[in-house]
């Protein structure tokens, strides 16, 4: 790995990184199944440093903004590169947006250069949206096909020139990137990240979880994403290692390029993680019965064996045909975005396939704690990572407070709102609005977010995310628990209950029976826990790109039903 | 195709219905239908073609259009 602590800018160190391992693989781009690029660390400076030149030529520099609206594959990093080389700031949108809600935000970041694929541009440019973006000056689309109108926008193929481009330094504090939080917050918030943000947290982060020149890494969540941003980027290229690209995220695809490009890491979020143990599951119990008695065996002793800290080789070894199925080299699934249920965790790590769970916020630039694997523990987000730290503001009884975190990889603050950077880091603490609290070892466990609780009559407080595990597996399409006095705004400080907001399989009525499980569930919990009433909600919930709920847009929605009504006491 | 796939009763889907809601699948299922339709007909429809795309009706002019 370069050392970064050399290093003031992402551009410098990316532009070393090229020179290091110029005939190692950096990026794999596949599609169906079929491998369409192979490219190495020289191949990839010889195809930024002409689009570098032309963006230089063309008097984009220090102080200047692009953003970028692109699926994971090469251009998307190509290009980043070309931006940091050039001394701008990057500003990576998330493509499952809506066309006003990228034009949005393209325009709040004030970037004069967009770069984004000819399909999106299609959206893009028939979007209303494109006139208020005032100062954007060029747009670069990639793969447009021969005679497509591009509606005032340039071929980013043709967008290069001949001769060295010069690179840009820049200081640790300077913006490297603005980035929307997608989360759950409501209101997009561009969090401004320097190059020290990004350095810091990936030294912190390859301490743990290292790369070498042969990793490779799937990556499957959104390049825009703080975490493969990350991971799937900055982590793999300051290391040598190779990052693999589907154009076509199919499951069936996304299952061959496992043992296709023998994986070493990939990223997931907690719901697509669930789906894999549930497909896993499934098959586990389709086996005939001597079968599964002798896999059993073996996942025994794989656990038995495991206990103090992961045998990779061994667990390979032991459960051969799971390892197959993903390739037999993976060192850890990351896991981000969303809590994850501990049972799904530990399931994955029965098997020898540690889950990096961890905790973070794009805010605290990516991740805060990690599972340490020492040993593995599914019931924590693991312990801070070297270089953060982490404190609990105001401890209740109990030791739960709200998480606040000061490290050089928090961001500099809020685009345009230093009234909310004000509110958020304070004394160069970055208060969370999650709550948590650290066990004896030192691992945090959350405890859900701010203002989503209640205080009950015996001065208890319970977070409904906390509660939500007791209502896994119920058979309805989703389900979510509120303080209903967040829902429905009360002055008062009496009467303060939890209410179960579940949207029904389709077709599918509120029975007697469904409310029985629900009982029977709520009952397990202790007393000042239960939920009070049930909320039969009829739409699909808000959910952002990685799947979580956006509990602020839900219990707008909810609000807006009479309380009375919607609750239906159990 | 999509009664079948996902264990619907015959003649319950309408091409305006939205499949998401109407079916409860998540985007991973609405992925297996691609997939499923696009070897039945033998043709590919990148993801790009049927992102935002949520009713039959407009799938099958997606389909159409790759035929």
């Amino acid at each position: 790995m370069l050392d970064l602590t050399k290093y003031n800018s992402l551009g410098e160190a990316l532009r070393d990184a090229l020179e290091t391992w110029p005939l190692e693989v950096c990026l794999y781009e596949s599609d169906r199944g079929q491998e369409k690029e192979r490219i190495t660390y020289r191949e990839f400076k010889q195809r930024a440093l002409p689009l570098a030149k032309w963006l230089q030529d063309s008097g984009f520099g220090p102080g200047h903004r692009a953003a970028i609206i692109m699926t994971n594959q090469s251009k998307w990093l190509i290009s980043a590169y070309a931006v940091f080389f050039c001394g701008g700031t990057l500003v990576p949108l998330d493509y499952k947006l809506r066309p006003e809600e990228q034009w949005k935000l393209a325009r709040h970041s004030g970037a004069s250069v967009l770069i984004t694929e000819y399909p999106i541009w299609r959206q893009l440019s028939a979007d209303p949206g494109r006139a208020e973006a005032e100062t954007l000056k060029t747009v670069l689309v990639t793969e447009a096909p021969t005679n497509a109108d591009l509606a005032g926008a340039m071929r980013w193929e043709d967008a290069r020139a001949t001769g060295e481009p010069t690179i840009v330094p820049r200081s640790r504090e300077d913006l490297a990137c603005i980035v929307y939080s997608s989360g759950t917050g409501g209101t997009p918030k561009g969090c401004m990240m320097t190059h020290g943000n990004y350095l810091e947290q990936c030294v912190s982060l390859t301490t743990w979880y290292p790369f070498w020149p042969g990793v490779k890494y799937l990556s499957i969540l959104p390049t825009n994403h703080a975490i493969d941003f990350m991971v799937g980027f900055i982590g793999p290229f300051t290391c040598g290692a190779a990052v693999v690209h589907l154009r076509t995220l199919r499951p069936e695809f996304v299952r061959e390029a496992f043992p296709k490009y023998r994986i070493t890491y990939v990223s997931l979020v907690p719901l697509v993680l669930k789906n894999l143990q549930k497909g896993l599951q499934a098959r586990f119990d389709e086996l005939p019965p001597s079968k599964r008695r002798v896999f059993e065996l073996l996942r025994k002793i794989n656990v038995a064996l495991t206990k103090r800290r992961p045998l990779r080789p061994l667990s390979r070894l032991l459960l051969k045909q799971v390892h197959a199925g993903f390739g037999g080299h993976i060192e850890a699934i990351i896991v981000g975005g969303a809590f994850t249920e501990p049972q799904t965790l530990q399931f994955f790590y029965d098997l020898g396939l540690p889950v990096a769970n961890g905790y973070g916020l794009t805010e605290a630039g990516t991740a805060v704690t990690v599972n340490d694997l020492k040993p593995f523990r599914a019931d924590t987000v693991g312990k801070p990572l070297p270089g953060m730290e982490v404190r609990i503001v105001n401890p209740d009884a109990d030791g739960i407070g709200q998480v606040a975190v000061r490290s050089k990889t928090v961001m500099a603050g809020y685009l345009n709102e230093p009234d909310l950077t004000a509110e958020t880091i304070l004394d160069g603490w970055l208060m969370t609005g999650d709550m948590g609290r650290f066990d004896r070892e030192g691992h945090l466990q959350l405890f859900g977010r701010k203002k989503n609780m209640i205080v009950t009559e015996e001065g208890k407080n319970v977070y409904a995310e906390d509660i939500e595990q007791a209502f896994d597996g119920l058979p309805v399409k989703e389900f979510c628990v509120f303080a209903a006095n967040y829902v429905w705004s009360s002055r008062s400080m009496v009467g303060e209950q939890l209410v179960l907001v579940v949207h029904l399989e389709p077709g599918k009525a509120f029975t007697e029976e469904l409310k029985q499980q629900i009982v029977a569930r709520n009952n397990k919990l202790l007393n000042y826990k239960r939920v009070h009433g049930v909320v039969v909600y009829d739409e699909d919930f808000p959910l952002t790109a990685s799947m979580k709920i956006i509990r602020v847009a839900l219990a707008e929605r909810l609000g807006k039903l009479k309380r009375e009504e919607a609750i239906q006491p159990i | 195709m999509a009664e079948k796939q996902f264990k619907v009763s015959p003649g319950s889907l309408k091409p305006e219905d939205d499949f998401y809601k109407k079916l409860g699948i998540d985007s991973l299922q609405a992925l297996e239908l691609l997939s499923r339709l696009e070897n039945h007909f033998n043709i590919e429809l990148p993801d790009y073609e049927v992102q935002g795309v949520s009713d039959f009706k407009t799938l099958a002019e997606r389909v159409q259009a790759r035929l």
